[in-house]
Protein backbone atom coordinates (compact mmCIF):
# COMPACT_ATOMS: atom_id res chain seq x y z
CA UNK A 1 0.00 0.00 0.00
CA UNK A 2 0.96 3.66 -0.98
CA UNK A 3 1.54 6.09 2.36
CA UNK A 4 -1.67 7.94 1.16
CA UNK A 5 -3.63 4.43 1.03
CA UNK A 6 -2.10 3.45 4.85
CA UNK A 7 -2.94 7.10 6.09
CA UNK A 8 -6.53 6.87 4.60
CA UNK A 9 -7.35 3.24 5.45
CA UNK A 10 -5.93 4.68 9.11
CA UNK A 11 -8.28 7.28 9.26
CA UNK A 12 -11.55 5.28 8.37
CA UNK A 13 -10.54 2.61 10.92
CA UNK A 14 -10.31 5.65 13.66
CA UNK A 15 -13.51 6.09 12.40
CA UNK A 16 -14.97 3.09 12.99
CA UNK A 17 -13.08 2.52 15.94
CA UNK A 18 -15.00 5.25 17.74
CA UNK A 19 -18.44 4.35 15.85
CA UNK A 20 -17.86 0.75 17.60
CA UNK A 21 -17.62 2.03 21.04
CA UNK A 22 -20.19 4.72 20.62
CA UNK A 23 -22.92 1.91 19.32
CA UNK A 24 -21.89 -0.26 22.17
CA UNK A 25 -21.50 2.43 25.22
CA UNK A 26 -18.32 0.82 26.10
CA UNK A 27 -14.68 0.10 25.48
CA UNK A 28 -11.35 1.62 25.07
CA UNK A 29 -11.06 4.11 22.79
CA UNK A 30 -7.72 5.77 24.21
CA UNK A 31 -5.38 3.20 23.38
CA UNK A 32 -6.97 1.93 20.14
CA UNK A 33 -6.59 5.20 18.53
CA UNK A 34 -2.93 5.20 19.87
CA UNK A 35 -2.45 1.31 18.51
CA UNK A 36 -4.44 2.20 15.01
CA UNK A 37 -1.76 3.36 12.46
CA UNK A 38 0.77 0.29 13.91
CA UNK A 39 -2.11 -2.12 13.26
CA UNK A 40 -2.82 -0.04 9.84
CA UNK A 41 0.98 -0.84 8.54
CA UNK A 42 0.93 -4.46 10.07
CA UNK A 43 -2.61 -5.42 8.48
CA UNK A 44 -1.62 -3.42 5.31
CA UNK A 45 1.97 -3.71 4.57
CA UNK A 46 3.51 -6.56 7.25
CA UNK A 47 1.58 -9.37 7.81
CA UNK A 48 2.05 -12.13 5.20
CA UNK A 49 -1.75 -13.50 5.45
CA UNK A 50 -4.87 -14.04 3.81
CA UNK A 51 -8.23 -13.10 4.52
CA UNK A 52 -9.32 -16.31 2.17
CA UNK A 53 -7.21 -18.42 4.47
CA UNK A 54 -7.37 -17.15 7.66
CA UNK A 55 -6.14 -20.51 9.42
CA UNK A 56 -3.07 -21.12 7.00
CA UNK A 57 -0.12 -22.96 8.86
CA UNK A 58 2.63 -20.71 7.17
CA UNK A 59 1.03 -16.98 7.59
CA UNK A 60 2.41 -14.27 10.04
CA UNK A 61 0.90 -14.23 13.38
CA UNK A 62 -0.51 -11.31 15.12
CA UNK A 63 -1.04 -11.41 19.07
CA UNK A 64 -2.99 -8.28 20.61
CA UNK A 65 -1.48 -8.53 24.07
CA UNK A 66 -3.05 -5.28 24.97
CA UNK A 67 -6.14 -7.09 24.09
CA UNK A 68 -8.87 -4.05 25.48
CA UNK A 69 -8.18 -2.66 22.26
CA UNK A 70 -10.25 -4.18 19.91
CA UNK A 71 -11.75 -1.05 18.44
CA UNK A 72 -8.20 -0.90 17.10
CA UNK A 73 -7.96 -4.54 16.31
CA UNK A 74 -11.33 -5.64 14.60
CA UNK A 75 -11.69 -2.57 12.27
CA UNK A 76 -8.13 -2.99 10.79
CA UNK A 77 -9.21 -6.90 10.23
CA UNK A 78 -12.58 -5.61 8.74
CA UNK A 79 -10.45 -3.51 6.43
CA UNK A 80 -8.10 -6.35 6.10
CA UNK A 81 -11.03 -8.29 4.59
CA UNK A 82 -11.64 -10.93 7.38
CA UNK A 83 -14.85 -9.76 7.93
CA UNK A 84 -17.44 -6.94 6.71
CA UNK A 85 -16.93 -3.65 8.21
CA UNK A 86 -20.91 -4.46 9.11
CA UNK A 87 -20.00 -7.23 12.15
CA UNK A 88 -18.44 -4.16 13.90
CA UNK A 89 -21.78 -3.04 15.06
CA UNK A 90 -22.06 -6.67 16.85
CA UNK A 91 -18.94 -5.50 19.14
CA UNK A 92 -19.61 -5.88 22.88
CA UNK A 93 -23.29 -7.36 21.78
CA UNK A 94 -25.28 -10.20 23.02
CA UNK A 95 -26.21 -10.83 19.32
CA UNK A 96 -22.48 -11.50 18.09
CA UNK A 97 -19.23 -12.95 19.47
CA UNK A 98 -17.10 -9.51 19.09
CA UNK A 99 -15.93 -9.49 22.32
CA UNK A 100 -14.51 -6.59 24.45
CA UNK A 101 -11.26 -8.53 23.70
CA UNK A 102 -9.90 -10.85 21.20
CA UNK A 103 -11.68 -14.13 20.68
CA UNK A 104 -9.41 -16.26 18.16
CA UNK A 105 -12.56 -19.33 18.13
CA UNK A 106 -15.11 -16.75 16.92
CA UNK A 107 -13.58 -14.27 14.88
CA UNK A 108 -11.69 -14.41 11.66
CA UNK A 109 -8.10 -13.25 11.42
CA UNK A 110 -7.62 -13.46 15.78
CA UNK A 111 -5.09 -15.59 16.06
CA UNK A 112 -4.59 -15.98 19.62
CA UNK A 113 -7.46 -14.66 22.50
CA UNK A 114 -6.41 -11.90 24.78
CA UNK A 115 -7.11 -9.52 27.24
CA UNK A 116 -5.98 -10.44 30.59
CA UNK A 117 -2.87 -8.38 30.11
CA UNK A 118 0.67 -9.50 30.17
CA UNK A 119 -0.07 -12.72 28.29
CA UNK A 120 -0.03 -12.52 24.83
CA UNK A 121 3.86 -12.17 24.71
CA UNK A 122 4.40 -15.55 26.53
CA UNK A 123 1.85 -16.73 23.54
CA UNK A 124 3.63 -15.25 20.57
CA UNK A 125 6.94 -16.96 21.69
CA UNK A 126 4.95 -20.41 21.46
CA UNK A 127 4.30 -19.54 18.22
CA UNK A 128 7.51 -18.39 17.41
CA UNK A 129 9.10 -21.42 19.00
CA UNK A 130 6.77 -23.54 16.95
CA UNK A 131 7.49 -21.97 13.66
CA UNK A 132 11.37 -22.71 14.42
CA UNK A 133 10.82 -26.14 15.40
CA UNK A 134 8.69 -26.94 12.30
CA UNK A 135 11.23 -24.92 10.16
CA UNK A 136 8.85 -22.54 9.03
CA UNK A 137 9.47 -19.22 8.17
CA UNK A 138 6.70 -17.23 8.86
CA UNK A 139 6.85 -14.43 11.89
CA UNK A 140 5.23 -13.44 14.94
CA UNK A 141 4.35 -9.54 15.82
CA UNK A 142 2.94 -9.34 19.56
CA UNK A 143 1.45 -5.28 20.51
CA UNK A 144 1.64 -4.68 23.96
CA UNK A 145 1.08 -1.55 26.06
CA UNK A 146 3.77 0.80 27.68
CA UNK A 147 0.95 0.36 30.76
CA UNK A 148 1.14 -3.56 30.74
CA UNK A 149 4.39 -4.13 30.84
CA UNK A 150 4.37 -3.67 34.32
CA UNK A 151 2.75 -7.75 34.62
CA UNK A 152 5.57 -9.63 35.24
CA UNK A 153 4.60 -12.38 32.37
CA UNK A 154 6.23 -10.05 29.97
CA UNK A 155 9.36 -10.29 31.29
CA UNK A 156 9.73 -14.01 32.07
CA UNK A 157 8.67 -14.26 28.64
CA UNK A 158 11.32 -11.39 27.62
CA UNK A 159 14.23 -13.82 29.06
CA UNK A 160 12.49 -17.07 27.16
CA UNK A 161 12.15 -15.42 24.18
CA UNK A 162 15.76 -14.66 24.21
CA UNK A 163 16.96 -17.52 25.81
CA UNK A 164 15.41 -19.95 22.43
CA UNK A 165 16.58 -17.35 19.92
CA UNK A 166 13.90 -16.46 18.55
CA UNK A 167 14.49 -13.66 16.09
CA UNK A 168 11.06 -14.54 14.03
CA UNK A 169 9.50 -12.71 17.16
CA UNK A 170 8.70 -8.56 17.11
CA UNK A 171 7.35 -6.76 20.06
CA UNK A 172 6.21 -4.01 19.39
CA UNK A 173 5.12 -1.39 22.12
CA UNK A 174 2.68 1.10 22.01
CA UNK A 175 4.38 4.05 24.37
CA UNK A 176 1.96 6.38 24.71
CA UNK A 177 2.39 6.99 28.43
CA UNK A 178 -0.78 6.37 29.94
CA UNK A 179 -2.69 3.92 31.94
CA UNK A 180 -6.12 3.99 33.68
CA UNK A 181 -4.92 5.42 36.47
CA UNK A 182 -2.91 8.42 35.29
CA UNK A 183 0.80 8.84 34.05
CA UNK A 184 2.65 5.84 33.31
CA UNK A 185 5.74 7.73 34.76
CA UNK A 186 3.83 8.19 38.04
CA UNK A 187 1.94 4.79 38.18
CA UNK A 188 4.37 2.80 37.75
CA UNK A 189 7.63 4.27 35.91
CA UNK A 190 9.00 1.65 33.50
CA UNK A 191 11.69 3.56 31.73
CA UNK A 192 14.10 3.02 30.77
CA UNK A 193 12.79 0.74 28.54
CA UNK A 194 15.11 0.57 25.42
CA UNK A 195 18.08 0.10 28.36
CA UNK A 196 15.41 -2.36 29.78
CA UNK A 197 14.49 -4.77 26.52
CA UNK A 198 18.37 -4.23 25.63
CA UNK A 199 20.04 -5.68 29.17
CA UNK A 200 17.84 -8.24 28.37
CA UNK A 201 18.80 -9.29 25.13
CA UNK A 202 16.86 -8.09 22.62
CA UNK A 203 17.50 -5.53 19.77
CA UNK A 204 15.54 -2.54 20.47
CA UNK A 205 14.28 -0.60 17.77
CA UNK A 206 12.72 2.93 18.66
CA UNK A 207 9.86 4.26 16.14
CA UNK A 208 7.18 7.48 15.76
CA UNK A 209 4.25 5.22 15.77
CA UNK A 210 2.13 7.70 14.14
CA UNK A 211 4.52 8.08 11.20
CA UNK A 212 4.16 4.94 8.61
CA UNK A 213 7.48 5.65 7.08
CA UNK A 214 8.97 5.03 10.85
CA UNK A 215 7.06 2.30 11.10
CA UNK A 216 8.22 0.19 7.60
CA UNK A 217 12.09 0.71 8.41
CA UNK A 218 11.62 -0.55 12.26
CA UNK A 219 9.34 -3.65 10.72
CA UNK A 220 12.12 -3.96 7.99
CA UNK A 221 14.94 -4.03 10.98
CA UNK A 222 13.27 -6.12 12.93
CA UNK A 223 13.05 -8.89 9.82
CA UNK A 224 16.81 -8.05 9.08
CA UNK A 225 17.75 -8.85 12.97
CA UNK A 226 19.33 -12.51 13.04
CA UNK A 227 20.20 -14.09 16.09
CA UNK A 228 18.23 -12.22 18.91
CA UNK A 229 14.32 -10.82 18.85
CA UNK A 230 13.45 -7.40 18.27
CA UNK A 231 11.12 -5.22 20.13
CA UNK A 232 10.12 -1.76 18.37
CA UNK A 233 9.28 0.97 21.33
CA UNK A 234 6.63 3.04 19.34
CA UNK A 235 6.10 6.38 20.83
CA UNK A 236 2.27 7.36 20.29
CA UNK A 237 -0.17 9.73 21.65
CA UNK A 238 -2.64 8.09 23.31
CA UNK A 239 -6.30 8.98 21.63
CA UNK A 240 -4.70 10.41 18.80
CA UNK A 241 -6.71 11.98 15.92
CA UNK A 242 -9.23 12.81 18.40
CA UNK A 243 -8.21 16.34 20.02
CA UNK A 244 -10.24 15.94 23.23
CA UNK A 245 -9.05 12.11 23.79
CA UNK A 246 -5.29 12.91 22.77
CA UNK A 247 -3.06 12.28 25.95
CA UNK A 248 -6.03 11.80 28.34
CA UNK A 249 -6.21 9.18 30.45
CA UNK A 250 -9.88 9.66 31.08
CA UNK A 251 -10.32 8.32 27.73
CA UNK A 252 -8.83 4.91 28.61
CA UNK A 253 -11.65 2.87 28.61
CA UNK A 254 -14.82 4.97 28.51
CA UNK A 255 -17.65 5.79 25.85
CA UNK A 256 -18.07 9.49 24.58
CA UNK A 257 -21.69 10.54 25.36
CA UNK A 258 -23.90 11.86 21.76
CA UNK A 259 -22.33 15.25 22.29
CA UNK A 260 -18.75 14.22 22.28
CA UNK A 261 -19.22 11.43 19.89
CA UNK A 262 -20.28 13.80 16.99
CA UNK A 263 -18.02 16.25 17.87
CA UNK A 264 -14.67 13.57 17.38
CA UNK A 265 -16.58 11.40 14.39
CA UNK A 266 -16.65 15.55 12.93
CA UNK A 267 -12.72 15.17 13.29
CA UNK A 268 -12.06 11.95 11.91
CA UNK A 269 -14.44 12.61 9.17
CA UNK A 270 -12.67 15.95 8.10
CA UNK A 271 -9.41 14.06 8.45
CA UNK A 272 -10.60 11.90 5.57
CA UNK A 273 -12.22 14.16 3.59
CA UNK A 274 -8.65 15.87 3.80
CA UNK A 275 -6.97 12.77 2.83
CA UNK A 276 -9.47 11.54 0.01
CA UNK A 277 -8.69 15.84 -1.03
CA UNK A 278 -4.87 15.06 -1.53
CA UNK B 1 1.88 -57.15 47.12
CA UNK B 2 2.87 -55.70 44.01
CA UNK B 3 5.39 -53.41 43.60
CA UNK B 4 5.46 -49.57 44.25
CA UNK B 5 6.03 -47.15 41.59
CA UNK B 6 5.31 -43.29 41.60
CA UNK B 7 3.02 -41.97 38.70
CA UNK B 8 4.91 -39.47 38.00
CA UNK B 9 8.04 -41.99 37.23
CA UNK B 10 5.53 -44.26 35.13
CA UNK B 11 4.10 -40.41 33.30
CA UNK B 12 8.16 -39.76 32.81
CA UNK B 13 8.53 -43.40 31.28
CA UNK B 14 5.26 -42.84 28.66
CA UNK B 15 6.24 -39.25 27.66
CA UNK B 16 9.44 -41.30 26.31
CA UNK B 17 7.32 -44.17 25.10
CA UNK B 18 4.57 -42.02 23.46
CA UNK B 19 7.13 -39.97 21.65
CA UNK B 20 7.42 -40.88 18.45
CA UNK B 21 3.92 -42.18 18.15
CA UNK B 22 2.75 -38.03 18.48
CA UNK B 23 5.64 -36.21 16.95
CA UNK B 24 3.72 -33.01 17.59
CA UNK B 25 4.32 -33.57 21.85
CA UNK B 26 6.45 -31.13 22.76
CA UNK B 27 7.57 -30.54 26.58
CA UNK B 28 7.78 -27.87 28.54
CA UNK B 29 9.49 -27.82 32.28
CA UNK B 30 10.07 -24.87 34.57
CA UNK B 31 13.20 -25.94 36.57
CA UNK B 32 12.03 -29.38 38.29
CA UNK B 33 12.71 -31.81 35.50
CA UNK B 34 14.25 -34.11 37.92
CA UNK B 35 11.39 -33.95 40.39
CA UNK B 36 8.43 -34.24 37.84
CA UNK B 37 10.43 -37.06 35.77
CA UNK B 38 10.51 -35.38 32.48
CA UNK B 39 14.04 -35.47 32.15
CA UNK B 40 13.87 -38.64 30.23
CA UNK B 41 12.51 -36.96 27.57
CA UNK B 42 14.94 -34.26 27.72
CA UNK B 43 17.41 -36.27 27.08
CA UNK B 44 15.46 -38.73 24.46
CA UNK B 45 14.38 -35.78 22.60
CA UNK B 46 16.42 -32.23 23.00
CA UNK B 47 14.50 -30.39 20.34
CA UNK B 48 11.47 -30.93 21.56
CA UNK B 49 12.22 -30.09 25.36
CA UNK B 50 11.92 -26.79 26.93
CA UNK B 51 13.11 -25.76 29.87
CA UNK B 52 11.40 -22.51 30.98
CA UNK B 53 13.11 -21.75 34.11
CA UNK B 54 11.43 -20.65 37.04
CA UNK B 55 8.69 -18.75 35.18
CA UNK B 56 5.40 -21.43 35.14
CA UNK B 57 2.90 -18.17 33.91
CA UNK B 58 5.15 -17.45 30.60
CA UNK B 59 5.78 -21.78 30.43
CA UNK B 60 1.96 -22.18 30.14
CA UNK B 61 1.41 -18.99 27.72
CA UNK B 62 4.42 -20.90 25.10
CA UNK B 63 2.49 -23.63 25.72
CA UNK B 64 -0.72 -21.61 24.76
CA UNK B 65 1.26 -20.54 21.45
CA UNK B 66 2.97 -23.49 20.80
CA UNK B 67 -0.72 -25.40 20.84
CA UNK B 68 -2.25 -22.90 18.86
CA UNK B 69 0.15 -24.02 15.90
CA UNK B 70 -0.84 -27.43 16.07
CA UNK B 71 1.98 -28.71 19.20
CA UNK B 72 0.59 -31.29 21.38
CA UNK B 73 2.24 -29.52 24.58
CA UNK B 74 2.77 -30.85 28.15
CA UNK B 75 3.70 -28.25 30.38
CA UNK B 76 4.98 -29.40 34.01
CA UNK B 77 5.48 -28.18 37.43
CA UNK B 78 4.85 -28.89 40.64
CA UNK B 79 0.41 -29.42 41.53
CA UNK B 80 0.95 -25.72 43.01
CA UNK B 81 2.54 -24.06 40.09
CA UNK B 82 0.91 -25.53 37.22
CA UNK B 83 -2.43 -25.02 38.50
CA UNK B 84 -1.90 -22.57 41.72
CA UNK B 85 0.85 -20.05 40.09
CA UNK B 86 -0.18 -20.08 36.52
CA UNK B 87 -3.97 -20.56 36.93
CA UNK B 88 -4.89 -17.04 35.59
CA UNK B 89 -3.10 -18.39 32.55
CA UNK B 90 -4.48 -21.61 31.98
CA UNK B 91 -7.87 -20.08 32.34
CA UNK B 92 -7.03 -17.26 29.72
CA UNK B 93 -4.63 -18.42 27.47
CA UNK B 94 -5.75 -21.78 27.78
CA UNK B 95 -8.74 -22.67 28.28
CA UNK B 96 -10.71 -19.82 27.25
CA UNK B 97 -10.05 -20.48 23.64
CA UNK B 98 -10.12 -24.13 23.93
CA UNK B 99 -6.59 -24.81 23.10
CA UNK B 100 -4.84 -28.60 23.24
CA UNK B 101 -2.24 -28.02 26.37
CA UNK B 102 -1.73 -30.00 28.94
CA UNK B 103 -1.29 -29.05 32.18
CA UNK B 104 0.95 -31.42 34.33
CA UNK B 105 0.85 -30.81 38.24
CA UNK B 106 3.40 -33.26 39.97
CA UNK B 107 3.58 -33.65 44.11
CA UNK B 108 -0.14 -33.43 44.27
CA UNK B 109 -1.33 -33.30 47.45
CA UNK B 110 -0.28 -33.90 50.94
CA UNK B 111 1.89 -36.52 50.12
CA UNK B 112 4.99 -34.41 49.26
CA UNK B 113 5.95 -34.54 52.66
CA UNK B 114 9.11 -32.74 53.68
CA UNK B 115 9.16 -29.70 51.66
CA UNK B 116 5.11 -28.84 53.65
CA UNK B 117 2.63 -26.91 53.28
CA UNK B 118 3.98 -24.16 50.70
CA UNK B 119 4.41 -27.24 48.43
CA UNK B 120 1.54 -29.70 49.48
CA UNK B 121 -1.38 -28.18 46.98
CA UNK B 122 -4.90 -29.58 47.97
CA UNK B 123 -6.72 -27.25 45.73
CA UNK B 124 -5.43 -28.23 42.23
CA UNK B 125 -8.41 -30.35 41.49
CA UNK B 126 -10.63 -27.72 42.28
CA UNK B 127 -9.01 -24.84 40.76
CA UNK B 128 -8.82 -26.60 37.50
CA UNK B 129 -12.35 -28.12 38.08
CA UNK B 130 -13.50 -24.60 38.33
CA UNK B 131 -12.71 -23.70 34.20
CA UNK B 132 -15.08 -24.07 32.05
CA UNK B 133 -14.24 -27.17 29.95
CA UNK B 134 -11.03 -27.73 31.47
CA UNK B 135 -10.97 -31.77 31.86
CA UNK B 136 -9.62 -33.36 35.45
CA UNK B 137 -7.57 -36.26 35.86
CA UNK B 138 -6.20 -37.86 38.86
CA UNK B 139 -4.82 -41.82 38.11
CA UNK B 140 -4.41 -44.14 41.17
CA UNK B 141 -0.96 -46.13 39.79
CA UNK B 142 1.03 -46.39 37.37
CA UNK B 143 -0.94 -48.52 34.92
CA UNK B 144 -3.81 -45.77 35.37
CA UNK B 145 -1.23 -43.32 34.37
CA UNK B 146 0.09 -44.71 31.69
CA UNK B 147 -3.40 -45.71 30.04
CA UNK B 148 -4.38 -41.61 30.97
CA UNK B 149 -1.12 -40.36 29.27
CA UNK B 150 -2.10 -41.75 26.17
CA UNK B 151 -6.06 -40.47 26.35
CA UNK B 152 -4.95 -37.35 26.85
CA UNK B 153 -2.74 -37.04 23.72
CA UNK B 154 -5.46 -38.44 21.97
CA UNK B 155 -7.99 -35.95 23.54
CA UNK B 156 -7.94 -32.61 21.74
CA UNK B 157 -7.95 -29.77 24.35
CA UNK B 158 -7.39 -28.01 27.62
CA UNK B 159 -6.84 -30.97 30.34
CA UNK B 160 -5.19 -31.49 34.02
CA UNK B 161 -3.58 -34.12 35.11
CA UNK B 162 -1.95 -34.49 38.58
CA UNK B 163 0.69 -36.88 39.34
CA UNK B 164 2.09 -38.12 42.85
CA UNK B 165 5.25 -38.16 44.47
CA UNK B 166 5.34 -41.29 46.32
CA UNK B 167 5.45 -44.92 45.35
CA UNK B 168 2.10 -46.26 45.08
CA UNK B 169 1.08 -50.25 44.87
CA UNK B 170 -0.30 -50.78 41.19
CA UNK B 171 -4.02 -52.47 42.02
CA UNK B 172 -5.64 -51.74 38.62
CA UNK B 173 -3.77 -53.95 36.60
CA UNK B 174 -5.30 -56.98 38.44
CA UNK B 175 -9.10 -55.91 38.07
CA UNK B 176 -11.06 -57.96 35.78
CA UNK B 177 -12.17 -56.05 32.83
CA UNK B 178 -10.43 -53.24 34.20
CA UNK B 179 -11.04 -50.60 31.09
CA UNK B 180 -9.51 -46.62 31.06
CA UNK B 181 -11.91 -44.64 29.87
CA UNK B 182 -11.45 -40.54 30.52
CA UNK B 183 -14.59 -39.70 31.90
CA UNK B 184 -15.48 -42.85 33.06
CA UNK B 185 -15.49 -44.49 36.70
CA UNK B 186 -13.71 -48.04 36.89
CA UNK B 187 -15.57 -50.37 39.47
CA UNK B 188 -12.81 -52.13 41.39
CA UNK B 189 -14.92 -53.46 43.51
CA UNK B 190 -18.63 -54.78 43.84
CA UNK B 191 -20.22 -53.98 47.13
CA UNK B 192 -24.08 -53.80 48.39
CA UNK B 193 -24.07 -51.63 51.37
CA UNK B 194 -22.12 -48.37 50.18
CA UNK B 195 -20.05 -46.99 47.84
CA UNK B 196 -16.31 -45.35 48.11
CA UNK B 197 -15.81 -43.13 45.60
CA UNK B 198 -11.80 -42.22 45.54
CA UNK B 199 -9.26 -41.17 43.74
CA UNK B 200 -5.81 -40.64 43.05
CA UNK B 201 -3.38 -42.32 45.89
CA UNK B 202 -6.83 -42.70 48.23
CA UNK B 203 -8.11 -45.93 45.72
CA UNK B 204 -5.62 -48.07 47.19
CA UNK B 205 -6.34 -47.05 50.80
CA UNK B 206 -10.05 -47.51 49.84
CA UNK B 207 -9.34 -51.20 48.74
CA UNK B 208 -7.66 -51.66 51.91
CA UNK B 209 -10.77 -49.95 54.04
CA UNK B 210 -13.37 -52.60 51.91
CA UNK B 211 -11.07 -55.48 53.18
CA UNK B 212 -11.51 -53.99 56.72
CA UNK B 213 -15.50 -53.50 56.54
CA UNK B 214 -15.91 -56.91 54.77
CA UNK B 215 -14.50 -58.35 57.67
CA UNK B 216 -17.45 -56.64 59.83
CA UNK B 217 -20.35 -57.74 57.30
CA UNK B 218 -19.99 -54.04 55.52
CA UNK B 219 -20.42 -54.95 51.38
CA UNK B 220 -18.07 -51.50 49.88
CA UNK B 221 -18.27 -50.66 46.21
CA UNK B 222 -15.34 -49.27 45.40
CA UNK B 223 -15.01 -47.09 42.27
CA UNK B 224 -11.80 -45.27 40.91
CA UNK B 225 -12.87 -41.63 39.65
CA UNK B 226 -9.61 -41.24 37.50
CA UNK B 227 -11.30 -38.79 35.72
CA UNK B 228 -12.73 -35.97 38.42
CA UNK B 229 -14.35 -33.47 34.96
CA UNK B 230 -16.19 -34.80 33.32
CA UNK B 231 -17.88 -36.22 36.31
CA UNK B 232 -19.13 -39.98 35.67
CA UNK B 233 -22.61 -39.09 36.84
CA UNK B 234 -23.86 -42.49 35.24
CA UNK B 235 -21.62 -44.54 37.98
CA UNK B 236 -22.76 -42.11 40.92
CA UNK B 237 -26.34 -42.29 40.27
CA UNK B 238 -26.09 -45.96 39.74
CA UNK B 239 -23.92 -46.25 43.32
CA UNK B 240 -26.18 -44.03 45.20
CA UNK B 241 -29.36 -45.97 44.14
CA UNK B 242 -27.72 -49.31 44.54
CA UNK B 243 -25.60 -49.10 47.70
CA UNK B 244 -28.01 -46.35 49.25
CA UNK B 245 -25.03 -44.03 50.64
CA UNK B 246 -21.64 -43.00 49.44
CA UNK B 247 -18.32 -42.04 50.82
CA UNK B 248 -15.89 -39.80 49.24
CA UNK B 249 -12.05 -39.89 49.41
CA UNK B 250 -9.41 -37.63 47.83
CA UNK B 251 -6.15 -36.34 49.01
CA UNK B 252 -7.22 -32.93 48.59
CA UNK B 253 -9.39 -30.81 50.10
CA UNK B 254 -13.05 -31.76 51.21
CA UNK B 255 -13.82 -28.06 49.19
CA UNK B 256 -14.38 -27.85 45.25
CA UNK B 257 -12.57 -31.80 44.52
CA UNK B 258 -14.16 -35.48 43.97
CA UNK B 259 -16.35 -34.56 47.04
CA UNK B 260 -18.31 -31.81 46.21
CA UNK B 261 -18.66 -33.05 42.67
CA UNK B 262 -19.91 -36.23 43.64
CA UNK B 263 -22.20 -34.52 46.72
CA UNK B 264 -23.38 -32.26 44.13
CA UNK B 265 -24.59 -34.38 41.48
CA UNK B 266 -26.52 -37.14 43.89
CA UNK B 267 -28.03 -34.25 45.49
CA UNK B 268 -29.61 -32.83 41.90
CA UNK B 269 -30.26 -36.60 41.03
CA UNK B 270 -30.15 -39.23 43.21
CA UNK B 271 -30.22 -38.10 47.46
CA UNK B 272 -28.94 -40.02 49.37
CA UNK B 273 -25.84 -39.72 52.23
CA UNK B 274 -22.57 -38.65 50.82
CA UNK B 275 -20.13 -38.09 53.48
CA UNK B 276 -16.84 -36.68 52.56
CA UNK B 277 -13.14 -37.66 53.21
CA UNK B 278 -10.45 -35.78 52.58
CA UNK B 279 -8.36 -32.49 53.99
CA UNK B 280 -11.00 -30.27 56.04
CA UNK B 281 -10.13 -26.65 55.04
CA UNK B 282 -6.56 -26.76 56.34
CA UNK B 283 -2.63 -26.38 55.16
CA UNK B 284 -0.63 -29.38 55.52
CA UNK B 285 2.85 -29.51 57.18
CA UNK B 286 5.55 -31.34 56.97
CA UNK B 287 6.69 -34.63 57.56
CA UNK B 288 7.33 -38.15 55.90
CA UNK B 289 4.85 -38.77 53.56
CA UNK B 290 2.88 -41.90 55.19
CA UNK B 291 2.92 -39.75 58.40
CA UNK B 292 1.61 -36.74 57.12
CA UNK B 293 -1.26 -38.75 55.44
CA UNK B 294 -2.03 -40.83 58.82
CA UNK B 295 -1.89 -37.19 60.36
CA UNK B 296 -4.76 -36.00 58.36
CA UNK B 297 -6.77 -39.51 58.74
CA UNK B 298 -6.10 -40.37 54.91
CA UNK B 299 -5.65 -43.85 55.86
CA UNK B 300 -7.83 -47.00 55.20
CA UNK B 301 -9.22 -47.21 58.64
CA UNK B 302 -9.90 -43.15 58.58
CA UNK B 303 -12.20 -44.07 55.52
CA UNK B 304 -13.68 -46.98 57.46
CA UNK B 305 -15.02 -44.42 60.09
CA UNK B 306 -16.54 -42.31 57.32
CA UNK B 307 -17.98 -45.54 55.83
CA UNK B 308 -19.73 -46.66 59.24
CA UNK B 309 -21.31 -43.29 60.06
CA UNK B 310 -22.49 -42.76 56.06
CA UNK B 311 -24.23 -46.45 56.48
CA UNK B 312 -25.85 -44.93 60.49
CA UNK B 313 -26.81 -42.23 57.98
CA UNK B 314 -29.13 -45.09 55.94
CA UNK B 315 -32.58 -44.77 56.50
Amino acid sequence: MTLHELKLRAAKARLLGLEMVYTAASGHIGGSLSAMDILTELYGEVLRVDPADPRNPGRDRFVMSKGHCTPGLYPSLALAGFFPVEDLKLFRSIEGHYSGHPDMVHVKGVDMSTGSLGQGLACAGGMALAGKIDGRDYRVYALMGDGEIEEGEIWEAAMAIHKYKLDNLCGIIDVNGLQIDGKTADVMPSEPLDAKFAAFGWHVIKADGHDFESLRAAFREAAETKGVPSMILARTTKGKGVSFMENNAGWHGKAPNAEQYETARAELLSAIKELEAE
Amino acid sequence: MAEKIATRAVYGKCLVEFAEQYPELVVLDADLASATMTKGFAAAYPGRFFDMGIAEADMTGFAAGLAACGKKPFVNSFAMFTAGRAWEQVRNSVAYPHLNVKCVGSHGGLSVGEDGATHQCVEDLALMSAIPGMVVVNPCDGNEMRAAVKALLEYEGPAYLRLGRMAVETVTDSVEGYEFALGKAAKLREGRDVTVCATGLMVQRALAAAKILASEGISVRVLDFHTIKPLDAEAVAAAAKETGCIVTTEEHSVIGGLGSAVAACVCENCPVPVLRHGVNDEFGRSGKAELVLSHYGLTAEGIADKVRSAIALKK
